[in-house]
Order: C-alpha cells, then structure tokens, then sequence
C-alpha cells in the first residue's frame, strides 16, 4: 500500500447507500481518516483529486471470494487476488475456508492475514472451518478461530450431513454470537451433475442439478437456525424457491441474511449452450424465471447482498469436455462493472445495487466497513461510470476463467481507498 | 419451446456442407436427406465381391473411443475401410491419458500424424464438440457417442431404417420406450424426427427414466406403455443398462418389463404395420421380448447393416465438405498443414 497522504477529492458524486448520502460534494482525508464530506473543502497541502463527472462509493465488500492461498498448486496468491480486488473497488473480502490445509486453526489464520497484510491491496476477512478439516465430525475450535481474527464460520461447500452435528455447531457457534456461513446444497441431490436440471441440461445430456437440491437444504438449516437462535448468512442462492424460503424465514423474525452471485442475476442455464464451460459452475446457473425471481429478491432486499463468488482457476481447469471442467468463475475484477450492467439496464435500482455491494454484504458479517463514516479510516473507491473497459486487457486476477472476457463493460476504477491506503490507482 | 439455437457453424461449412457430425440438432432437414440419400448409394457396396469404394483413399481415419464400444467401434471401422481409408484404432485406456497426458495433448500428436477424420466416443456429452473447437480444421470430426448427449450416426441409420420401411416420415407416429433420461440415441432421434417432418414423436417410461422437461424437445410424453403405442408406426425400444436398478431408478427388470417390456399382446396397439426397432445390444426379456425381437415386424438386424452405409455417408460427406472448404480458402490440403 502506499504511505498515507492527505488527499482532497473534488466534485465527486458522492453515493453512500448506508446513509441515503448522494450528492456531489468534496472529501478530505488526513492520514487515511475521513475528516470531512462537504462543499468547497480546502486542504492546502493535500493532493488534490478531480473527480469531476466521477462516483465516490464506499468500498466494496465481498462475501463470497475462494482464495488460493493457502493451497497446493492453486491458481495465483493473495497477492494477485487482493491486487485484482483493489483494482475492482473492493477494499473488503471475505474468504471461504475451503484451503488447502483448510481454515480450521490459528496458524492457517494467521498465515492468510499475515499475507494479506503484506500484499496490501484489500483487509481479508477469513472465515473459519465450522467443523474440522470441513468433515462435518467435530467441531473446530470456533473461539479461538474467531479470537484469530475470522470473522464467521462456514463449511463451505462441504454439507454437514449429521443434523445433530450440525445442530450442536449452531448452538456452539450461537455461544460466541459468530455467523454461519450456509452454502446449501444436497450432497446426494446434486452427485455428478453439472447443471441445472431442466431444458438445456436436458438437450445437451448433461447431468442435471435440481433446485431442489438447494432448498431442500436450505429448509433444514432455516429450521435449525429456528432452533438454535444463530445468526446465519446463505451464500449463492440460485433458485427462486430459495428467495420464497428465505422471505419467508424473514418474515419469521429469522436472523438471517443472504447473497447471490452477480453470475446468477446476469446469466442463466441457456449461458451453457454450445457446452461453454467459462459458464460452468456450482450451483449451476437455472432457469430465466429463478434468475428474475433472484433479481427481485435483490430489489426487495429479501437476498441482501450480490458476491462474486470468486473462484480462479488454472488455464486447463476448463479445457476439457463440459462435464470434466472445473466450476467457477474468476469474478473479482468484473463485479463492479456488472452491478454497473445491472443498473444500466434498468433491472436493479441504482442506489439498491450499490447498497448490495457496500453496506449490506459488511451488516451481513457484522463487519465495520461498507460506508463512508467522518472519522474513521477511509476504504473507498472512485469510479468513472460514463467509462467502459474490455477486461482482458487489464484483467489481474490469475484465473482468467471468466465469460466477460472481451466483453464490453461499463465503469472503470480510477482510485481505491482501503482503511486508509490508496491501494489502486489507474493510469 | 426455447429457441432452438442457430445452425451451428462448427458442423456447416460456410456454403452449407457438412464439416463434422456432432449432433443432429441444428442441421436443416436437406442436410438429413442428402445423407439418408448417398447412404442408399452405398448400402449394396456391402454385396460387391470387392467391398470397397474409393472416396477416401489415401485418408486416415483414427477412432478415438475414449469409452468401450466394440459394436459401434466395428461398423465405423468398416465403413472407413469400405471408403479405402486407413485406419487407426486408439485403445484409449492403455493410451497416453491415462499416463496424464492430456486430451489437447494427445490431439496435438495425433494430427501431426497427418491424421483426416477423428471418429470420437466419449462419456462426457460434448467431448466432440470441445474436440471440433480445438482440433486443427484440417480434421474432421465425428460424433460416435457423447455422454448422453448425442448419438448421430445412430439416429441417422435408424431413420434410413424407417424411410426404408415406411417410405417417408409425414404421419408418421413413432415411440420411443425405455430410459430416454441417460440416451444419446434417444434424443439426437428426437431431433432428427422432428426435423424430417415425423407427425408425433412420443416417449415412453416412468419419470425416474425420463429427463426433466423432456417435451420442449418437441415429444409427447407417455407413462402407460398401451396407451403411448397406440396407433404408432414405429416402436424403438432402448436398451436398459443393469446399473440403473443399483440407482434406485427402477425396482427390478421384472417390473420394469411388466410395465414397459414389448411383448406381442402390448404391441397389439401399435398400427398392424409397426416396425420395431432397438440400437442394440438387446437384453432379453428386460426391454424387449425374444418373441418380438426375432419377430417379423422386427428390423433390428437390418438397422445395423444400413448403419455401415449411413457411416459412410457421413465420412463421405464431411471428408468432401472439408475439401471444398480447403479449396475455397486457396490451399490444398496437404499443404494447409
């Protein structure tokens, strides 16, 4: 990161859905801080920013990033990942704890912050294993993960299959207020497909997914988050039965919030045809009525947050017949743009978009980030949105398993701010 | 119905030739008539005291069966040599991929070997069209079995089976019995019906072997055996594979052909003109009767003679599509390599 300077930004268009803040207006930070939103700032000294004609967001937050470190023969580093992030706007990443050894103690902690904290392009936030080795058999040790610095516990793709073992991780997990991080999906339901269940699956021959193998356990952690009392997050909702269960658990009083991949509100199962593996991934993209009703869960606020379920993979993961391709997109340096897309065809409000990618994913995790606060270090981003880029030219993530490759995209950083330290600035 | 994507330029030539068979889905019904017509052309090659024709000599055909298929394996290695080509048969569990070497890889070497024609079985569904997008265009390729997704040259002896027979496919109502959810054959028939103007093409099977959505392919869907052959002209049955019992798809073979299993007193519904059809291997007495298979509306054997003449169309007509696109870009195909 670069050393803290005090940095004016001016005439920028200042969006802050956690405070209903939109207006153009000035910043002033002084060593890293927020000091001041206002009109007509002045800072003699400080290096000024014009910002004319650009959007002052908050610093993305990201709830559902795999990243490859630590691990045997991933695709990039923490370094690549996070530089991608901050070249994104995301100052905030929350990472899946299937590693490789996988996050379920303090030394593998410690070793994703420590690198973190070295690459200096984005504050990680891990996340820790909910049960040992991801085996759904014991318990780790939630207490001390969390005193390491995770912020919430996850099984990540792995189910937990013993309702009893899951039922008591819960009431552990409750014991120290830590949200768990659901990723449903039925281990059973869903063997050796690789696709959604339906039309598309089905002329193409390949074996399908069924949305039920969500929901089906999506309701049994809903009823046991009932019985429990935790706080829980579901990641990468892909079906509208899912959004259905999940107002529903809300309207309940549940303690519950969830995400949806930016993959899933702009594609659905026809993406797959011709056997395009870059569309290939888990949970499998469905039909055009789920992704509508996901769309309008976004809008409603009944799913909370929009990731970039973030998965970079190596260049022959997807070289192969469609069945034998690793699932995944690389998304961490398109999110933004895509949300972009999202607004500028009119199917997501502007201030409800950014909203899903700031503040939301951050109440989600009980993390402190996702606005602009005066006072506290800065983590912000500066976007040209009247701008459009073709990622591939200036992709930085390692995995380069992405279908936006080439594609014409709105909205280009122009500066990250991460508590404090510029992190990403473009030519 | 979802729309039916655009004609897939990986199997036409620019001006309409064939370049590869991978599907039958996506071809115009001209394409489908022309190889049903130069097939008729070839099937009395197989009667000639010298079997052989010389369209593809001096070409080398390479059967890459990435999945055990001696039947099908046998017919497109006849077909080749009954056009004059040469053949290569590559033993895909003692090759190189199972030492790791990759499938790109194994591709690479292979054509630099000079090779015209990959004949490609494959479990995975697409495995030839992700081979038809990476091989070099000097090579055609051939669907001979992907996953369950296509069955090409399957469904186009079947339907050279059925012209023979019922002379053509206006009004013509055909069944399909058995386990449409994990058959190639079945759904690259479906297309190739629907494509050459069958009237109704129905399915037939209980909905653990029936995929999901089954009828935006354009079929009706049946779950009563009598009352999905009533009035057909046509019934293929499909071959049951024993590990579907393991999978809690069926509860037994003897259910399942009490309820599904063509015997003569159920085929008393179909039209007294039926043929019956089956892309073999047979099980006896699982999908099909022994009665009704040696019977004398069966034309099983005869789907697999007509076979080795539809394979040869097809090569044919992919060897000659590439070499008029060859041609048309200003090289001739020895030097494009």
């Amino acid at each position: 990161m670069q050393p803290r300077a005090d940095l004016l930004i001016r005439k920028a268009r200042v969006i802050d859905p956690a405070s209903g803040r939109d207006e153009v207006a000035d910043l002033l930070l002084e060593g890293g801080r927020l000091v001041r939103i206002g009109a007509s700032l002045d800072a003699p000294g400080a290096e000024l920013v014009d910002a004319d004609g650009l959007w002052l967001l908050p610093g993305l937050v990201d709830t559902c990033v795999r990243l490859p470190e630590p691990g045997n023969h991933r695709t990039g580093s923490l370094h690549s990942e996070t530089r991608a992030a901050a070249a994104g706007g995301i100052t905030h990443l929350c990472a899946t704890p299937d590693t490789d050894p996988v996050v379920d103690s303090t030394a593998v902690v410690r070793l994703i912050r420590e690198r973190a904290m070295r690459a200096g392009f984005a504050r990680v936030l891990p996340m820790a294993a909910l049960t040992q080795g991801l085996a759904g058999q014991q318990l780790a040790e939630l207490a001390t993960l969390r005193d390491a610095g995770c912020i919430a516990v996850s099984n990540a793709g792995h189910r937990v299959q013993d309702a009893l073992i899951l039922k008591r991780s819960l009431e552990y997990a409750a014991t120290f207020d830590l949200p768990v991080v659901f990723r449903p999906q039925d281990a059973a339901l869903s063997s050796g497909g690789c696709a959604h269940e339906g039309p598309v699956a089905t002329r193409l021959g390949l074996p399908g997914i069924p949305a039920v193998a969500e929901t089906v356990d999506l309701a049994r952690a809903l009823l046991l988050v009932e019985a429990t009392g935790v706080r829980a997050h579901f990641h990468q909702l892909s079906c509208a039965a899912s959004v259905g269960l999940l107002r529903h658990a809300k309207a309940q009083g549940l303690n519950v919030t969830a995400d949806v991949s930016i993959h899933h509100l702009l594609l659905d199962e026809s993406a797959i045809e011709g056997f395009n593996s870059l569309c290939h991934i888990s949970p499998p993209l469905r039909s055009r009525a789920d992704r509508d009703a996901l769309m309008q869960g976004v809008i409603d606020g009944t799913v909370d947050a929009i990731s970039s379920q973030h998965i970079p993979l190596g260049g022959s993961a997807k070289l192969a017949p469609f069945p034998s391709t690793r699932p995944g997109i690389s998304g961490l340096d398109t999110l933004l743009s895509l949300v972009l897309e999202l607004v500028q065809r009119d199917q997501l409000p502007l201030r409800r978009a950014l909203d899903a990618i700031t503040a939301a994913p951050a109440r989600c995790l009980g993390v402190s980030a996702g606005r602009l606060e005066e006072g506290r270090l800065a983590s912000l981003c500066l976007l040209d949105p009247a701008a459009t880029r073709l990622p591939g030219e200036d992709w930085l993530s390692a995995g380069r398993n992405s279908p936006w490759l080439d594609t014409e995209l709105p909205g280009t950083v122009r500066l990250t701010v991460c508590e404090g330290k510029v992190t990403w600035l473009s030519d | 119905m979802i729309a039916e994507p655009a004609t897939d330029p990986l199997q036409l030539t620019g001006d309409g030739q064939l370049r590869n068979f991978l599907s039958i889905e996506g071809l115009p019904r001209s394409v489908l008539e022309q190889i049903l017509d130069n097939a008729a052309s070839f099937v009395d090659v197989g009667d000639r005291a010298i079997k052989k024709v010389p369209l593809l000599r001096g070409k080398t055909v390479v059967n890459l069966f990435f999945e055990a298929s001696t039947r099908t394996r046998t017919t497109f290695e006849l077909a080749a040599k009954r056009l004059s080509a040469d053949v290569l048969n590559i033993d895909i569990a003692r090759s190189a991929t199972s030492k790791g070497e990759s499938l790109m890889d194994m591709l690479r070497n292979l054509e630099a070997m000079a090779s015209d024609m990959f004949v490609v079985r494959h479990a995975d569904s697409g495995a030839p069209h992700y081979i038809a997008r990476h091989a070099t265009p000097e090579v055609a390729i051939i669907n001979a079995g992907d996953g369950r997704h296509a069955h090409p040259t399957q469904a186009m002896l079947d339907m050279y089976t059925i012209r023979h027979y019922k002379g053509g496919f206006a009004g013509l109502k055909v069944a399909i019995i058995g386990d449409i959810l994990h058959s190639r054959v079945a759904r690259s028939q479906i297309h190739a019906l629907n494509i050459l103007g069958a009237e109704e093409v129905r399915v037939i099977g209980p909905r653990t072997l029936l995929p999901a959505d089954i009828e935006r392919l354009g079929v009706s869907v049946y779950h009563d055996l009598s009352q999905g052959l009533r009035d057909v002209d046509v019934v293929i049955a499909l071959r049951l594979q024993k590990e579907r019992m393991d999978s809690a798809l069926l509860p037994s073979e003897s259910e399942f052909f009490r309820l599904y299993g063509l015997n003569n007193e159920r085929l008393r519904h179909a039209h007294p003109e039926a043929i019956i059809m089956h892309p073999g291997p047979i099980n006896r007495g699982v999908e099909i009767a022994s009665e009704v298979a040696d019977g004398k509306r069966s034309v099983i054997l005869h789907q697999v003679t007509f076979g080795i003449a539809v394979r040869m169309a097809v090569m044919s007509m992919c060897m000659s599509g590439r070499e008029t696109e060859q041609r048309g870009r200003g090289g001739d195909h020895a030097t494009a390599r």
